[in-house]
């Protein structure tokens, strides 16, 4: 397990760190050392095994179905780039603790760091390519957490955004490029994909997948014209950028294109994509450096530069090159992390990083000085120190890479690349720390203190080990990466200082001494780079996306606008759509024998068309509306009569009542006319589109009603007296069939008169009370509130209207009825004594709290349905049986009865508790005046509404 | 006869009614019922994972009449999660509206919710077409309750908009299962799917345009473009437990589907085979775009995280609509993902708006309360719905892209997902990093104290997400069984028709 254990440890770690800080800045800076060490050495463990030439393999499996395991992989590329990784970690973290404001939150530094020091470590010990994605897209993250370290600082915020949109785009493209070579493959594995070069080259789907997997590695190694990016991400702390920005993450790209070398280099599409657009980079960014007056922005462009190098190298596609830009990794991780941290200890000392304020820094930080000098003379290619190797080795290569059948193009552009790399090192010894002393450095400058100079000192040294013993200190480990880079084709090269007089070395003369002269004529050099102007990536960037942003604002609140006619149309084009392209070639009549209509059935029908034509005609006047509605619910139930379906037509028109009843209660307090929504054009364009839409409907009722076939009602019908113990079918279906459905439909009905509650106590508390109190009543009251007739006679109906009730619950089961009826009857009956006696009169006699009676009521059904079980049968199975109890005859008992008693008392209680609350609302809002029943004051004069007001 | 099945039903539409009937002027109460009884369904729900996982579905019978007369509830491996998903999200909605005092801004919030998650649980289980709609029913009502909890003016005009679209939806719903039933003359779905392929001529033409309705009604429940208006302003407008309780509405919608185009109109219907295929990839791929242009323009939160459930439907619908093995074992995943994370989103937002003097819009405001852990969890949620790694949010993307490879659309699909995590990403940290890093002005005074548990919710929901990420490998395994057994409907069917009852009846 050690190879997962690695790549886990720091993110394991990374929550101590944001723990250890409450005991100290040393204990947190030693624990994120102390977890990086422990990975390191778990790593050093595993070496020799790699020296040796053993490649280890560690395989978890997670999602097996997808190809996506937790698949490690251990050889010598890998090693190289985990041990770059950690050992370039643990000296970060050191500088880090030193470089670190008092204020500057560490705990959450160390964090971030190693969460992005696992990612980085996962990517390179993935075996397995989707989990390579997923540490890939982890580095992204944390570098925009380590990027906006800084909260406070805008170009922090917006540096991290850019690099997250740019690396994260990559890194989706990457996805699908993956996902096509694992098809190729046949695994996602890399041991397998590696071994599969031919035929994936072979593969139709080698360019899409090249390309994508390309716009990743571009982006993440800031290739041109990708590389906008990193200089912005400069604005995190330095530590940062020595470590993602220079040394490792942007590394990443680099190390995909060698990794996967064995799979996909020696095209042409190779050649050309990859090291045209190392040179490129290479050679812009090193002009680009040159002009940077940031210090930071200075070295992150030299940083895009030499991963142009590199990535151009790993393009030639030969192994001599791919060991060139192995041995080029190394150096420039060494030289370029000491190079940023020696930025860092000046932007420290001297409280700027601006080169143009600096200068004859040299007497005053020396020891700064010789770490930054050595390390730019190695950058800008000087011998004896590492850069020197490395680059003498890329120009030996360019010399002999012809591009398009030309043998000058590249030579002549890496020999450029090298003159204005020699250029900028020069410049940033010679601005920084050369020239006369100056008196106004915003700070005093100063050497740091050993904690601060110990990392980049160690890098140095390195650099000029190598420098001075290539062979000795690096041979070994840049021959065994090259070989597991170029898998097993690279000749093992001996690193030596001196070549013989070859034509490289000229080149490199060239470079060293033009880059001099270069910058011997600086101030030339930068009115000619002002006068040209060049293009900056930042703004572009940013007004692209604040563009994108806008428009999708704009387009979004355009399309959400005005949405419920919106909402509707489209539902209604989305039908029709859908109806005609679905129905096919046959004809809209069905087989079934159509009947000829009686002259009775049509007054009924034309009163309905002509009912639906007056609501579209008068539809702002809603009272009007409601009347008009209540018309079409009485000529259903008359339809329902005609065919003989009396239940329906009894529930249908009971339920008419009601809600017309309820529906002018509420009407009381809304307006009773509702204006224009829309103008004349788009009124008519929804009239039409409503038309198509209701002859839509029409044609589908017509299909359905010509159409006729066996159906599962015949069982009903057979099997409602022996086994449901009723001659009622259609209560028979209601309890017992299909009992499960009514017992969903009252706990509708409960829900419904629960959350009429909740919406209108919602209405008298706050706010919105207020606002009922001071409601005026648009329409006149009647001094009459209780008109003693109607109390009379609702008094006098109410004992009948219940026993009717009780009689239809208790016939339902074969007779007409039922208990969804009997409470309908029952509620209307109650409400009317609402209508007529007033509110509070009522209210004082109900038995029971209408909540309870809704509870009781779904309790009760749902209590009867699961009694059955107690018989081990299904909930709701019914039983029925026959009781004589004398006097009366012989009837029948049936648990469906209990089911619908439930019915009965959840219908009674919604109804009551919709309209009390809608009178509790309209006790608040009237003024209170009397409310008894048979109070009639003909002396009262009649309330206006000036006099309320 | 395993009386379990039912119980996930039956247990919360007991408890609402009793907390109506006997708690209601006791909160501590109800809050320990509900409470009880979404722990319950929990267990519950674990148990019916372990019952589905032993074998082929199992069909019970109501009221003990013969499939497919009465109607029958069916639990599968499908239906046993979408349960288990409810219930995991109804307790720490539960848990989240006691710890925050939201149940007491309002009447009846335990009861509603109680009878929220029996709808939910109605409609994952049942195998009947009208019972369906019944829990389609049970479902719009108490949301809609649920959605207006708590009054205010902005709540109840985006509640007039949900409930009239969806009402409409209810509607189209009786027009199509009419239609279904005139051509088949059941409503049983295994039953259906028997006679769909069997359908004359004459019936065909009928059946696919009821089909076709259908998947509009089910299209609207899952806020697929053009039928999602009412989501963005009812989703924005509820009150975060509710919404976050809503993150599974859409996925309703989803199962749906999956279900019915799989077991009725699949393979085997003769001219409605596959009816929703072809409807679907182009619908999911446009509310993807829509959603994910929605995240980048967004100008608060609350409409941000809107505009992404409904991308992530977009996603989600991309899977369903492929209608393999394969895509529907993405598509189930990502669904359980989508929602944690959705739910996980909108506790998010609100609280962000309780701790911030400009509440959840996103422009610079004073240094928040928890700003760090509230950050933090922002940061992780936005990851999981953004699809990134390594939450689940990608496994699942990686999961449909993987399916959708041998499909003809193939490049459409992998070019708008991927487009879309990248603009989402983009809208995502554009909003994260102003509401959480770019602190401006003093400290408020003015906001009242933040309670604790609304922390405690959030951080559950995030740790169910990296549960899921962690164990993806039994959980795909699950449901790759799960959609294995959708796409051998004759095991369903056999279940179902071959179910006996307990009594012996007299059958005709």
């Amino acid at each position: 397990m050690t190879l997962a254990l690695i790549a886990l440890t720091p993110f394991l770690g990374a929550l101590l760190p944001a723990l250890m800080i409450r005991t100290g800045r040393n204990a947190c800076a030693v624990t994120a050392g102390g977890v990086t060490l422990f990975a390191l050495i778990l790593l050093l463990v595993e070496a020799p095994a790699v020296w040796r030439g053993e490649v280890l393999l560690q395989r978890v499996d997670w999602m097996p179905g997808l190809g996506l395991n937790a698949t490690f992989m251990l050889d010598g590329l890998g090693l190289f780039f985990a041990g770059l990784i950690l050992g370039i970690g643990l000296l970060v973290i050191l500088y880090a603790r030193f470089y670190l404001d008092r204020d500057d939150p560490m705990g959450r530094f160390y964090s971030y760091l190693l969460l992005f020091q696992g990612a980085m470590v996962g990517i390179v010990l993935s075996d397995n390519v989707l989990m390579l994605l997923i540490f890939w897209e982890l580095t992204s993250l944390s570098s925009f957490l380590l990027i906006g370290y800084w909260r406070h600082a805008p170009e922090g915020r917006q540096g991290a955004r850019m690099a997250l949109a740019v690396t994260g785009m990559g890194g989706l493209a990457m996805i699908g490029g993956m996902l096509i070579l694992g098809d190729i493959a046949g695994s996602y594995d890399l041991s397998v994909i590696l071994t599969k070069g031919e035929a994936i080259q072979a593969s139709p789907l080698y360019l899409p997948a090249l390309l994508l997997i390309l716009l990743g590695c571009f982006t993440k190694s800031a290739q041109f014209p990708f590389h906008f990016w990193l200089p912005h991400a400069m604005a995190a702390p330095t530590p940062v950028s020595a470590y993602l920005h220079s040394a490792t993450m942007v590394k990443a790209g680099i190390f995909l294109m060698a990794r996967l070398w064995p799979a996909l280099s020696g095209t042409p599409e190779w050649f050309y994509i990859v090291s045209t657009t190392g040179l490129v980079t290479m050679v812009i960014a090193a002009v680009i450096a040159l002009f940077k007056d940031d210090l930071k922005a200075l070295l992150a462009f030299s940083t895009v530069s030499h991963l142009g190098l590199i990535t151009m190298l790993l393009g030639f596609g030969t192994p001599m090159a791919a060991t060139a830009a192995v041995f080029h990794i190394l150096n420039h991780a060494t030289f370029k992390a000491a190079l940023f941290m020696s930025a860092g200890i000046v932007d420290h000392a001297a409280h700027t990083r601006d080169i143009r304020r600096l200068g004859g820094l040299r007497r005053l930080m020396p020891a700064t000085f010789w770490v930054a000098t050595i390390a730019a003379l190695s950058m800008a290619g000087a011998p004896l120190l590492n850069g020197f190797l490395s680059k003498e080795m890329m120009l030996e290569e360019a010399v002999h890479t012809p591009w398009l059948g030309l043998g000058w193009p590249i030579p002549l552009l890496a020999t450029v690349g090298a003159l204005f790399s020699a250029a900028y090192s020069f410049r940033l010894i010679g601005h920084v720390f050369l020239g006369p002393q100056r008196d106004d450095y915003p700070a005093a400058p100063h050497d740091p203190g050993p904690g601060l100079l110990a990392a980049p000192a160690l890098l140095v040294a390195g650099v000029v080990a190598i420098g001075l013993a290539p062979a000795m200190v690096a041979g070994g480990l840049v021959n065994l990466v090259a070989d597991a880079v170029t898998g097993g084709a690279a000749e093992p090269v001996k690193l030596k200082i001196w070549h013989g007089l070859t034509l490289a070395l000229a080149m490199s003369a060239v470079a060293l001494v033009g880059g001099y002269l270069l910058l011997a004529r600086y101030a030339d050099a930068v009115a000619r780079w002002r006068r040209a102007g060049v293009f900056a990536a930042k703004p572009v960037f940013d007004a692209l996306i604040a563009l994108l942003a806008a428009l999708a604002e704009r387009g979004t609140s355009a399309l959400h606008a005005g949405t419920l006619p919106r909402a509707l149309g489209a539902l209604c084009v989305a039908l029709l759509a859908m109806g005609f392209a679905g129905w096919g070639e046959g004809a809209l009549a069905g087989s079934r024998e159509t009947l000829t209509p009686p002259l009775i059935a049509l007054a009924p029908w034309a009163l309905l068309i002509g009912t639906c034509l007056a609501a579209a005609r008068m539809h702002h006047d809603r009272l009007m509306m409601v009347l008009l509605t209540s018309v079409v619910g009485l000529v259903v139930s008359l339809g329902f009569v005609y065919l003989s379906a009396p239940d329906l037509a009894l529930t249908q028109i009971s339920v008419e009542v009601v809600t017309t009843v309820l529906m002018l209660l509420a009407l009381n307090f809304l307006p009773k006319d509702s204006p224009d929504e829309t103008g004349p054009m788009l009124r008519t364009a929804q009239a039409g589109l409503a038309l198509v839409a209701g002859l839509g409907a029409a044609a589908l009722s017509y299909a359905v009603m010509t159409r006729d076939g066996p159906t599962i009602s015949e069982f009903h019908v057979a099997q409602s007296y022996p086994g449901g113990g009723g001659t009622n079918v259609v209560n028979v279906i209601l309890v017992d069939f299909r009992g499960f459905d009514t017992f969903g439909e009252i706990i509708v009905l409960a829900i419904a008169a629960l959350g009429i509650y909740a919406l209108l106590d919602g209405a008298l508390r706050g706010p919105s009370l207020g606002r009922v109190i001071s409601w005026v009543p648009d329409q006149e009251r009647s001094k009459d509130r209780h008109p003693m007739m109607l109390v009379v006679a609702t008094r006098f109906l109410l004992p009948v209207s219940l026993v009717v009730g009780l009689f239809i619950l208790l016939r339902g089961h074969n007779q007409p009825g039922g208990g969804f009826i009997a409470g309908l009857v029952v509620a209307i009956a109650l409400v009317m004594q609402y209508v007529a006696s007033g509110y509070a009169w009522t209210a004082q006699r109900r038995p029971m709290d209408h909540h309870g009676m809704i509870g009781l009521g779904v309790l009760v059904a749902g209590l009867t349905g699961a009694g059955a079980w107690l018989a081990d049968r299904p909930f709701l199975t019914s039983a029925y049986g026959y009781v004589t109890l004398p006097p009366l005859e012989k009837f029948e008992l049936a648990t469906a009865m209990a089911f619908d008693l439930g019915v009965f008392l959840t219908v009674v209680g919604a109804v009551l508790l919709a309209l009390e609350n809608l009178s509790r609302v309209a006790r608040f809002a009237e003024q209170p005046g009397p409310d008894e029943p048979m109070d009639v004051d003909p002396s009262a004069e009649p309330r206006t509404a000036q006099e309320k007001g | 006869m395993n009386h379990w099945i039912i119980a996930p039903i039956v247990l919360p539409a007991l408890v609402a009614p009793l907390i109506v009937l006997a708690l209601r002027y006791d909160l501590l109460l109800q809050r320990v019922a509900s409470l009880a009884a979404c722990a319950g369904l929990l267990g519950l729900a674990v148990g019916l994972i372990a019952m589905a996982g032993e074998g082929p579905p199992q069909a019970y019978l109501l009221g003990d009449w013969p499939a497919p007369f009465g109607i029958v509830l069916v639990l599968d491996r499908l239906s046993a999660m979408m349960v288990l998903l409810t219930a995991l999200l109804g307790l720490g909605v539960a848990g989240y509206a006691a710890g925050s005092g939201w149940d007491t801004r309002g009447r009846h919030f335990h009861a509603l919710l109680q009878f929220q998650l029996m709808g939910l649980c109605g409609a994952f289980l049942t195998g009947d077409l009208f019972n369906l709609f019944v829990f389609f029913e049970v479902l719009l009502i108490a949301s809609y309750g649920l959605m207006l909890h708590g009054g205010g003016a902005a709540r109840l005009k985006a509640g007039v908009h949900y409930i009239v679209a969806n009402l409409a939806g209810s509607t189209l719903f009786l027009f199509a299962v009419g239609a279904i039933y005139a051509a088949t003359g059941t409503l049983n779905m295994a039953d259906l799917a028997v006679k769909a392929g069997s359908a004359t001529a004459e019936n065909a033409d009928l059946l696919r345009v009821g089909g076709l309705l259908l998947l509009a009604v089910f299209a609207l429940k899952a806020a697929l473009v053009p039928l999602h208006f009412w989501l963005p302003t009812a989703y924005a407008a509820a009150p975060a437990p509710s919404a976050a309780l809503f993150a599974v509405m859409t996925k309703v919608g989803a199962y749906s589907v999956l279900r019915v185009y799989t077991l009725i109109f699949g393979a085997e219907a003769g001219s409605s085979a596959w009816l929703a295929a072809d409807w679907l990839i182009p619908a999911a791929l446009v509310t993807l775009a829509v959603g994910a242009v929605g995240v980048l323009g967004a100008r608060r939160l609350g409409a941000l995280v809107c505009f992404s459930v409904v991308a992530s439907m977009g996603t989600v619908m991309a899977g369903v609509g492929l209608f393999t093995e394969r895509s529907a074992a993405a598509a189930m995943f990502y669904m359980a993902h989508s929602t944690l994370a959705a739910a996980a989103l909108f506790l998010i937002v609100e609280l962000v708006s309780e701790r911030r003097t400009r509440g959840d819009r996103i422009a610079p405001a004073p240094q928040m309360r928890h700003g760090e852990l509230v950050g933090g969890f922002f940061m992780v949620a936005a990851i999981a719905m953004a699809g990134l790694p390594p939450l689940g949010g990608f496994l699942g993307k990686l999961m449909v892209l993987d399916a959708a490879r041998a499909d003809p659309a193939v490049w459409w699909i992998w070019a708008v997902v991927l487009t879309g995590s990248l603009v989402m990403v983009v809208g995502f940290a554009r909003a994260g990093s102003v509401l959480f890093w770019r602190v401006e002005g003093e400290p408020a005074e003015g906001l009242s104290k933040p309670a604790n548990a609304p922390l405690w919710a959030t951080g559950a929901a995030l740790a169910a997400l990296a549960a899921l990420t962690v164990w993806a490998g039994p959980v795909t395994g699950y449901m790759e069984a799960a959609a294995a057994q959708l796409h051998a409907p004759q095991d369903y069917v056999d279940a179902v028709l071959g179910a006996q009852t307990v009594a012996a009846r007299a059958l005709p």
